[in-house]
């Protein structure tokens, strides 16, 4: 007895030593590797120059971002506002629920698939930007959403009450009352869905083209950071670029997770001192 | 209907003009949000009908058991059987669900029940770090550190389903660890502390009776974890080699069902691009049977 | 708090202003999907002006978009920079994809120019394209820089690609086995090499059902600089010194050797446009087929003329 669980306490003390173990050995492998070859000159500059410089990529990835976040949020946003303040249970939110569900379940290559199919060729927005951003909208949408329903079922009901009690409208309590309280959530919720963006390939490198130049604007096709990456990696034509584009990626992962975390309990600190 | 129901409260409540306007402003806004949670069932809808469209033809022209148990995959010869794809993508899910699992049930246990606060302060963000890394860095550092060490350690390309596996197992971790931990902090403290008070040591009551109550919890976060590992692309393309063929064993190449459609998709024409869409269907199928699993899974655990 | 409030609703402002737009947004696009062709016309200016083509107007903004063969895009990206260099209002977009893609891609009106690295298909040619050969170019049967095997007979390169010759002994290398290094299907450079070297027949490609599949020149080009054991074929414009190029009986690959036709693994470089080409398409290819554009092809390619 005193045998086994000796084993399943030094099993739990090795998962986790594992877990953590491979974290810090691919960060660190990549940072390693990678961080002396990074450059101003490799950031700030495109790929004719002689340091093979990845700022339209960057541009590109903003675009993306940007464009993705600011579609995505308001609609993940308002979905939740009707399933958590509006909806009652019944066939309709139970449908909506399973959608929202299975939505973040199918894998990004048929997302991609979709994208490619509807809004490159059928609405003929060709490879570009726009096209890239739709199709991860709709991916990250069940993020958004989730991470929003949680926020405003944090709000205490007692807001609620309140709010009504002083005659305010539904419309007039939400706004002004249970939003601005679950802000914090739908803040994180939103820098999660930007790393998330940052990071996706297979939906992109499909809807969004591979052309490593600087953008003009929506309609031009971008190479993102991750399809960067993956086309460096594969296509092996220089691994001390793929090793610093790796580099660029990890930082921009870490500042995505520390300011989410950061947010969070930054707004939860300043609410209850308020 | 009960909606309405407040609306008539408030017509009875109100004057009659002012209230008019607030009431179609209300209703407007209600529908508002009702079309944007409506987007979601749009999108599964639109995405599924595309892809069926799109790979039921051709699944029918190749005829459903030709495609699906065909073994072959030539398209260049109108072959297009997805049979070692689906092997593929089940050896490799099965791969990481030996390494992952044990590791992320076991580092659950640890977060939930053992770790100091400032140790747990150390490993949650990390767990969160290892979710939020992008699949092609995985897939990077699988190409240029685990593909020559397997090739190093078992002889063979290094391109394999063991390589693809190991991949897949670290990228479900951070599922299987966040799900299965509040799995186990869902189970009533009284559980533990019964199971403690009869004499039973702290690791043996965890996995007596915590790790048992919590059984549908961590189920439901093992098949997560699959769906995961069935849908990943990117990473498993860098290292799996990629040969559209049974493996006879974990150090042969693999292609998996994503890999086959990231793959060929630039370079298909007619019968092949709807061949790569009816891949898109089997794992739309494969990823939908999970989901209802789960879902029946989460709601009866709810329900309990 | 004061101000986290505000700012609270201010953002909350801002996301209605978005979400109106972005659901107004949607439903636009919804009926642009019934009235398709009128949309495409923003990305095709060039139809709309006069026949100018040497010199067009300044101010009008010209975007060509070429996709298709990864063996062409390097080729194609170089003759981008300079063409733009030229006419500095004209944006060339050069993606990559695949020889099918590129077709497949024109036909559909998602790009002005396809390009692939083969002579169009049967079915391919059904669609009445435009072709222009534009360069041509070797694959290198190549192997890594450590491996003591420097030439291989067409014979064997074919036993080794049928999976016949598994063992580098047998060719007059080491005692290892042999990793083979091969293409995805529909690539235009497996389609050359298979069809140069026979490596195809009525029931399709007689490659070895084990060969390791990768994505691209560039994909095979980093598999063979990471493995010893390994054969692959890859565009003799993207060799450098990562790989060592085989010579096939006898012959190494370069660009005089296939000039003169005695390297037999050659196959040509083709841009495909629809009937009614548009403008900006039109001069990009006629400026890579000027001797300007001709003398870029030099640099690694076999020239047209």
């Amino acid at each position: 007895m005193k045998m086994k669980e000796r084993i399943l306490k030094s099993l739990i003390y090795i998962s986790t030593i594992v877990t953590v173990g491979v974290l810090l050995w691919i960060i660190g492998y990549i940072l390693v590797k990678g961080v002396a070859h990074i450059s101003w000159g490799f950031l700030s500059t495109d790929q004719t120059s002689d340091y093979n410089g990845i700022l339209p990529i960057i541009i590109s990835t903003l675009y993306l971002v940007f464009l993705g976040v600011v579609v995505a949020t308001p609609i993940g946003v308002f979905a939740a506002i009707y399933l958590t303040e509006y909806a009652k249970q019944g066939r309709i939110v139970k449908v909506i629920r399973f959608a929202t569900e299975s939505l973040g379940a199918i894998p990004s290559i048929v997302f991609g698939l979709f994208g490619l199919i509807f809004f490159v060729v059928i609405l003929r927005l060709q490879r570009s930007l726009v096209a890239g951003a739709l199709t991860v909208t709709i991916m990250v949408l069940p993020t958004i959403i989730r991470a929003t329903e949680e926020a405003l079922k944090s709000v205490p009901r007692e807001y609620r009450e309140g709010s009504f009690a002083l005659g305010a409208s539904k419309f007039r309590t939400i706004f002004k009352v249970i939003l601005p309280s679950a802000i914090p959530g739908i803040l994180s919720a939103t820098i999660l869905t930007i790393g998330r963006i940052v990071g996706e390939s297979a939906a992109v490198f499909l809807t969004a083209g591979m052309v490593p130049r600087m953008p003009r604007g929506i309609f031009d096709p971008g190479r993102t950071l991750s399809v960067h990456m993956y086309i460096l990696a594969s296509e092996g034509i220089s691994f001390d670029e793929a090793y610093a584009t790796a580099v660029v990626l990890v930082a921009i992962v870490l500042m995505v997770n520390f300011t989410a975390n950061k947010v969070v309990n930054l707004l939860k600190r300043g609410r209850m001192a308020s | 209907m009960i909606l309405e129901n407040d609306r008539i409260e408030q017509r009875v409540l109100k004057p009659m003009k002012k209230m008019k306007w607030s009431d179609i402003f209300e209703w407007l806004i209600e529908r508002v949000f009702f079309i944007c949670a409506m987007f979601a069932v749009f999108s599964v809808a639109a995405i599924t009908i595309f892809i069926f469209i799109k790979g039921l033809p051709a699944i029918s022209e190749i005829g459903l058991l030709n495609f699906t148990l065909g073994s072959k995959w030539k398209p260049s010869a109108n072959l297009f059987g997805i049979l070692p794809m689906i092997a593929g993508s089940i050896f490799a899910t099965i791969g990481a669900i030996a390494i992952g699992v044990p590791v992320g049930i076991f580092t659950a246990v640890y977060l939930a029940e053992i770790a100091p606060p400032n140790v747990a302060k150390f490993v949650r963000p990390a767990v969160e770090l290892l979710a939020g890394i992008p699949s092609v860095l995985y897939g990077f550092f699988g190409l240029v550190v685990i593909v020559p060490l397997v090739s190093d350690v078992f002889g063979g390309a290094g391109y394999s389903l063991l390589t693809a596996s190991f991949i897949l197992g670290v990228m479900i971790l951070p599922t299987i660890i966040s799900l299965s931990e509040a799995a186990l902090r869902a189970v009533p403290v009284e559980y533990k502390e019964g199971a403690l008070a009869l004499g039973s040591s702290h690791i043996n009551a965890v996995f007596t009776v915590l790790i048992p109550a919590a059984r549908s919890g961590i189920v439901a976060a093992i098949i997560l974890g699959v769906g995961r590992a069935i849908g990943e692309t990117m990473a498993v393309m860098l290292v799996a080699g990629n040969t559209p063929r049974v493996p006879g064993s974990v150090l042969d190449p693999i292609r998996t069902m994503t890999t086959n459609i990231a793959m060929e998709m630039n370079y298909a024409v007619d019968l092949h691009f709807d061949a790569l869409f009816g891949t898109g269907v089997v794992l739309f199928v494969f990823i939908m049977i999970l989901n209802l699993v789960t879902y029946f899974f989460v709601h009866r655990n709810v329900a309990k | 708090m004061k101000t986290l409030k505000s700012a609270g609703i201010l953002a909350m402002i801002l996301l209605m202003v978005f979400a109106l737009t972005a659901c107004g947004g949607s439903t636009e696009n919804a009926s642009a999907s019934t009235s398709t062709p009128a949309a495409s016309s923003e990305s095709t200016p060039a139809e709309t002006t006069p026949a100018e083509t040497s010199e067009p107007a300044a101010a009008e903004e010209i975007t060509v978009n070429v996709s298709g063969s990864t063996s062409v895009l390097p080729l194609a990206q170089e003759e981008a920079d300079a063409f733009e260099a030229k006419y500095p209002n004209v944006r060339v977009n050069v993606n990559g994809g695949g020889s099918s893609q590129g077709v497949k891609d024109v036909v559909e009106g998602i790009s002005d120019i396809g390009n692939t690295s083969r002579n169009l298909k049967d079915s391919e040619k059904e669609f009445n394209l435009n072709e222009h050969v534009i360069a041509y170019d070797g694959i290198a049967v190549s192997v890594h820089p450590s491996n003591p095997v420097t030439s291989l007979s067409k014979e064997q390169v074919q036993g080794i690609f049928k999976g016949e010759i598994t063992n580098w002994k047998d060719v007059g290398g080491n005692d290892e086995e042999i990793v083979v290094i091969s293409r995805e299907d529909g690539s235009g450079t497996r389609g050359a090499f298979e069809e140069i070297l026979k490596l195809e027949d009525e029931s399709g490609s007689l490659v070895s059902e084990t060969a390791l599949i990768f994505n691209g020149n560039g994909g095979v080009k980093a598999a063979l600089a990471s493995k010893e054991t390994a054969i692959g074929y890859l565009s003799l414009g993207v060799v450098d010194e990562s790989v060592k190029p085989l010579e096939i009986d006898g012959v190494a690959p370069s660009v005089e050797t296939i000039k003169a036709g005695d390297y037999p693994v050659s196959r040509p470089f083709l841009m495909n446009t629809p009937q009614e080409t548009t403008e900006g398409a039109q001069m990009f290819i006629d400026f890579i087929l000027s001797d300007e554009g001709q003398a870029i092809v030099e640099d690694g390619y076999i020239t047209v003329k």
